[in-house]
């Protein structure tokens, strides 16, 4: 049970790419913290980092008190879930399960005694002398989870521990997972790039983006007030709206639509943020919308269509009438994001 | 219900094949004929369609009978030379070619690729090329006339740590990965792991290597002088030689020999079929 500290830590390949740009952060004992992000940004390896899968080009790491750069991985005290679960194929799930305890010359009777008690929490307790291809996606899961949890280690890292399972289970196995983390109150650092899971499970989310750390943040700090244009257009689904204007005497505006009060004394151009959900349909609202597209998605409809000429959506409640063609509308000013267009970083 | 209909291209597949087990088996049915009927018949008559009563005194003389001056290659001491052979060479391919393709496919070492094609062209390198530099090699060891002698400059060839590198190189990574945390080192790794993940490929490779192994007719023939080290497929031409001799050739127990010199691949295939198939086609990673 540890904190966990990164600081520098980089990851550059022999051939010269640098996968990860310097990232510092550390990890509270307890915390359950999610890297998201696209494909190739640097999460992966981050974690693989961790774990010491890959070695460290630059900078510590430490896990508890102690700095692990050099450390085995099977000797940092950590538990790792794979994407596709990496159970022993020829292994029963009990001995799956009790193989890292054997190697660790744990008496048979203690690891029996483990075996049992991750596999009662699990609901395992009918497997336990199955071979791993005679269970479905989501109980080879579990078997990975109880492989982890065996090893009462300090740190769980979790690659990717979802994206095989289909979405129900998913949405199940998401819960469970959360649940048994609080419960256990491990440390834990979760990759993924389904950004529903990093918002509904993080205690804390890093977003990444080509190898750099975009921002870190609770999940609300993430999805209302994003750091840069990339986080806003990546967390959320549909992402934010992301308009094209200018700051003209302290009002940003789009052409002669003048937004909200700019908040420095910024100026030139800007792009200017709004959440779909954030608009609203206001007969004497500001905004002059050309609806093009109505998505039903049961309890809400997306209307696609555009704000003098850009691109904008609106996340609307079943209650409200809706059809193509023109929609007035207003917003909250205070919703709105403002970012520098050229660097995208929040005003 | 719908009734099954005799379709012409379900005929036309059954007499093809028929056609081709006939081809297979008719030369093995007339040694089995050749080998019931008393010598003097054969002689007589060549290979007919009576089936006689000598099935059990050729079996005998061919187990227990010798040729030689020392008296030392009874087909019963030449079929264990043969199952040494087929044995020791299936078995030492089969660890020497897993041990191998260990080493290149998850250490990194600095010539692990350049020591792979070298021993990838060994393919291109049959004993028969370089049988005489082996033999002298042998020879000089002092190894003629042993089972050391026989086996092992068999093995130096490339197929199975060809075989087992490409099977490791389909084994995920990430198992591998799971294995360092968990705390399992090299040796652990191999053995906990790698082997039992291996046993249907090894028992592919053990069917095809026993059958190699079994079927060597140069290498024995060069090797061994001495009539006790004589191997089965090397030992029933010294049988045929009496053929062309002025006493009544034993057919019998020639043909008798020649089947039991068919029958040990033939059950070794016939019991590790499942698996054969198994390792070559299925993973279950």
């Amino acid at each position: 049970m540890a904190q966990v500290t990164l600081s520098g830590i980089t990851k550059t390949y022999p051939n010269g790419v640098t996968a990860v740009h310097p990232a510092s952060f550390s990890i509270p004992h307890g915390e359950f913290i999610v890297l998201v992000g696209p494909s190739g940004c640097g999460k992966s390896t981050m974690l693989r980092m961790i774990a010491g899968l890959e070695d460290i080009s630059a900078g510590d790491l430490h896990i508890g008190a102690r700095l692990v750069n050099h450390i085995d991985p099977a000797d940092r005290d950590i538990a790792m879930v794979f994407q596709n679960y990496a159970l022993y194929p020829h292994m029963s799930v009990r001995k799956n399960i009790g193989y890292g305890l054997k190697n660790r010359k744990i008496p048979q009777a203690q690891i029996d005694q483990k075996v049992a008690e991750a596999s009662a929490l699990l609901n395992l307790d009918d497997y336990l002398d199955r071979k791993p291809s005679q269970l479905s996606g989501g109980q080879r899961q579990r078997v990975a989870m109880g492989r982890a949890i065996v090893r009462d280690p300090a740190l769980f890292l979790f690659d990717e521990p979802l994206s095989n399972l289909d979405a129900k289970l998913r949405n199940q196995m998401r819960i469970e997972i959360k649940a048994l983390q609080r419960r256990l109150g491990v440390t834990s650092v979760y990759v993924t790039h389904d950004q529903v899971e990093a918002m509904t499970m993080a205690d804390r989310i890093i977003v990444m983006n080509e190898g750099r750390i975009e921002q870190i943040g609770s999940p609300s700090e993430i999805y209302h007030s994003p750091a840069t244009t990339f986080v806003a257009s990546f967390m959320g689904a549909p992402p934010m709206n992301l308009l094209h204007g200018e700051i003209l005497n302290g009002m940003a505006q789009i052409g002669d639509l003048r937004l909200a009060a700019a908040p420095k004394a910024a100026s030139g151009a800007v792009v200017i943020g709004l959440r779909p959900e954030d608009i609203t349909p206001d007969a004497a609202g500001p905004l002059m919308l050309d609806i093009a597209l109505v998505e039903e998605l049961g309890a809400h409809r997306l209307l696609h269509g555009s704000l003098l000429g850009q691109p904008i959506s609106l996340h609307v409640s079943k209650d409200i009438a809706a059809s193509t063609g023109p929609l007035r509308a207003s917003f909250k000013p205070e919703t709105l994001s403002l970012f520098a267009a050229d660097t995208g970083v929040r005003l | 219900m719908q009734k099954p209909r005799l379709r012409l291209s379900t005929v036309l597949d059954h007499v093809i094949l028929i056609i081709g087990s006939l081809f297979m088996m008719l030369p093995v049915l007339m040694l089995l004929q050749m080998t019931s009927m008393p010598d003097l018949v054969n002689m007589k008559n060549g290979p007919g369609l009576s089936f006689g009563s000598q099935l059990d005194d050729n079996f005998l003389k061919a187990m227990l009978k010798a040729d030689g001056f020392a008296g030392a290659n009874t087909g019963l001491n030449m079929l264990w030379n043969s199952l040494i052979l087929g044995f020791g060479f299936a078995i030492g391919k089969i660890v020497l070619g897993m041990m191998a393709a260990y080493a290149i496919v998850y250490f990194r070492l600095r010539f692990a690729s350049f020591a792979f094609w070298m021993i990838f062209t060994t393919l291109l390198l049959p004993l028969e090329v370089r049988i005489l530099p082996s033999y002298e090699i042998v020879q000089k060891l002092g190894m003629l006339n042993t089972y050391q002698g026989l086996i092992v400059p068999l093995i130096a060839s490339a197929t199975a740590t060809f075989f087992f590198r490409q099977y490791f190189r389909s084994i995920p990574e990430e198992l591998v990965e799971a294995a360092r945390i968990d705390g399992a080192g090299p040796v652990k790794f191999f053995f906990d792991i790698l082997v039992p993940l291996s046993r249907t490929m090894v028992a592919a490779m053990f069917i095809i290597m026993f059958v190699y192994g079994w079927n060597q007719y140069l290498w024995p023939t060069m090797i061994t002088t001495d009539e006790g080290m004589f191997t089965l497929v090397r030992g029933i031409k010294q049988i045929t030689q009496m053929l062309e001799g002025n006493q009544i050739p034993e057919y019998g127990r020639a043909n008798m020999l020649a089947l039991i010199a068919i029958l040990p691949p033939v059950l070794i295939v016939v019991f590790f079929q499942s698996w054969f198939v198994k390792g070559l086609t299925e993973s279950d990673k």
